[in-house]
């Protein structure tokens, strides 16, 4: 959790269209995802591939983490894209229609023979896998597992829906099992989950309603296709004052307890012990990581020195 | 590399650029730009260095140009060669 690496927003920009590359350095989100997949259309696969390449080697020195979401490997264009994307130096693979582990670890396998060829150390490359079908929601911690590289999974609604020949509603009740089990499978796994594109821009209220939501469950970031949606999206991510305030009361507290020689105390009438300050500390180190709190907490605090 | 045929690259949105290439016996570089005045000459020239380090030494190439960057100028010129292969 001291590394905690924050992936709150993560943008999709357009892989063939110089408008948008061009203001990368200029969008405040936490992660950039260059699409060469859906975003592109077939004819001009070729065309992104080269423009992104020469983006990435222009810009080297960069304050945003940036993934490149390739082609399948199973499609004609998914090697391609990455013999010609690593060189030029992204953070990591975006990986979508990752539906089973054996298709991450075949990613796996490619990334580390080029990092071998490049002299780079294996593992610089991370992956973020797209579950995003309703096979990879069934083979979801499987998948999570698959990979040292993994930093988190990404959930996709719109594939989703369309894998089980379904609507998406403004309101997402459709979605809620799916959601589930991606964020459990990525806890289960040590890593981060990443909620789903909210597809319509002008409804910055739905929006809110929904990060917050996915944020209650358990996930640390979101998807987007739209810049304007990063400020709200930030806003629903960021632990509330009071949130803050109370974690900061129960660190005090069992440090209060821990001088009195035990491991729970009683904080306006709860009880406070382990997981509840695990969770004080969750906060605290989101808050910290957010550069709402100036002082990073240890994690010692939750059980004390042995 | 040597331009086998007609083919082009880019598109015709801002910040982005039209490229046309075709087999020829001589090199010549023509460029049309919403900026021509002041960037013309710089636009030209990484045209020309993206063809001299293709090794393409002759062919016509036309450029139309909406406000791309260098990047982008590069990237389309590369994409034409290619598909002119």
């Amino acid at each position: 959790m001291t590394d905690f690496k924050l992936r709150r927003s993560m943008l999709y920009v357009p892989g063939n269209m110089p408008s948008m590359l061009q203001n990368i350095p200029l969008f405040k989100c936490d992660s950039i995802i260059i699409d060469l997949e859906d975003g592109v259309n077939y004819a001009e696969k070729d065309a992104a591939r080269i423009l992104v390449t020469n983006f990435l080697q222009n810009y080297r020195k960069r304050s945003q983490e940036v993934l490149v979401r390739i082609n399948p490997l199973y499609t004609k264009w998914g090697y391609d894209d990455l013999k010609m994307i690593l060189p030029a130096g992204p953070d990591g693979i975006r990986f979508p229609m990752a539906e089973t582990p054996e298709l991450v670890r075949e990613l796996d396998e490619a990334l580390t023979k080029y990092e071998k060829q490049a002299g780079l150390e294996v593992g610089h490359f991370s992956i973020l896998p797209s579950i995003e079908t309703i096979k990879s929601v069934l083979n979801a911690y499987e998948i999570a597992k698959s990979s040292k590289r993994l930093t988190g999974l990404a959930f996709g609604a719109e594939d989703f829906t369309a894998s089980m020949g379904i609507q998406r509603t403004r309101t997402g009740e459709e979605l809620f099992h799916a959601r589930m089990v991606v964020v459990w499978a990525a806890k289960a796994a040590g890593i981060q989950a990443i909620d789903t594109v909210f597809s319509d821009a002008n409804d910055m209220e739905a929006l809110l309603h929904e990060t917050e939501m996915a944020r209650k469950l358990g996930y640390t970031g979101k998807s987007m296709v739209n810049p304007r949606q990063i400020d709200v999206i930030h806003q629903a991510f960021a632990p509330k004052q009071e949130e803050i305030d109370h974690a900061l009361k129960v660190v005090e507290a069992i440090k209060q307890a821990r001088l009195m020689g035990t491991g729970v105390i009683s904080l306006g009438g709860k009880m406070v012990d382990a997981p509840v300050v695990k969770r004080a500390v969750t906060t605290l180190q989101i808050a910290y990581a957010q550069g709402l709190i100036n002082e990073q907490i240890n994690e010692e605090v939750i059980y004390g020195k042995e | 590399m040597k331009i086998m045929k007609k083919s082009q690259a880019g598109t015709s949105q801002s910040s982005d650029l039209m490229v046309v290439v075709e087999p020829a016996n001589e090199l010549r570089v023509e460029v049309e730009s919403t900026v021509k005045r002041q960037y013309g000459h710089l636009i030209k020239a990484v045209v020309e260095k993206t063809l001299a380090d293709s090794g393409v030494t002759a062919g016509i190439i036309r450029v139309n140009d909406r406000g791309a960057l260098d990047y982008a100028i590069k990237a389309r010129v590369e994409t034409a060669l290619q598909r002119a292969q």
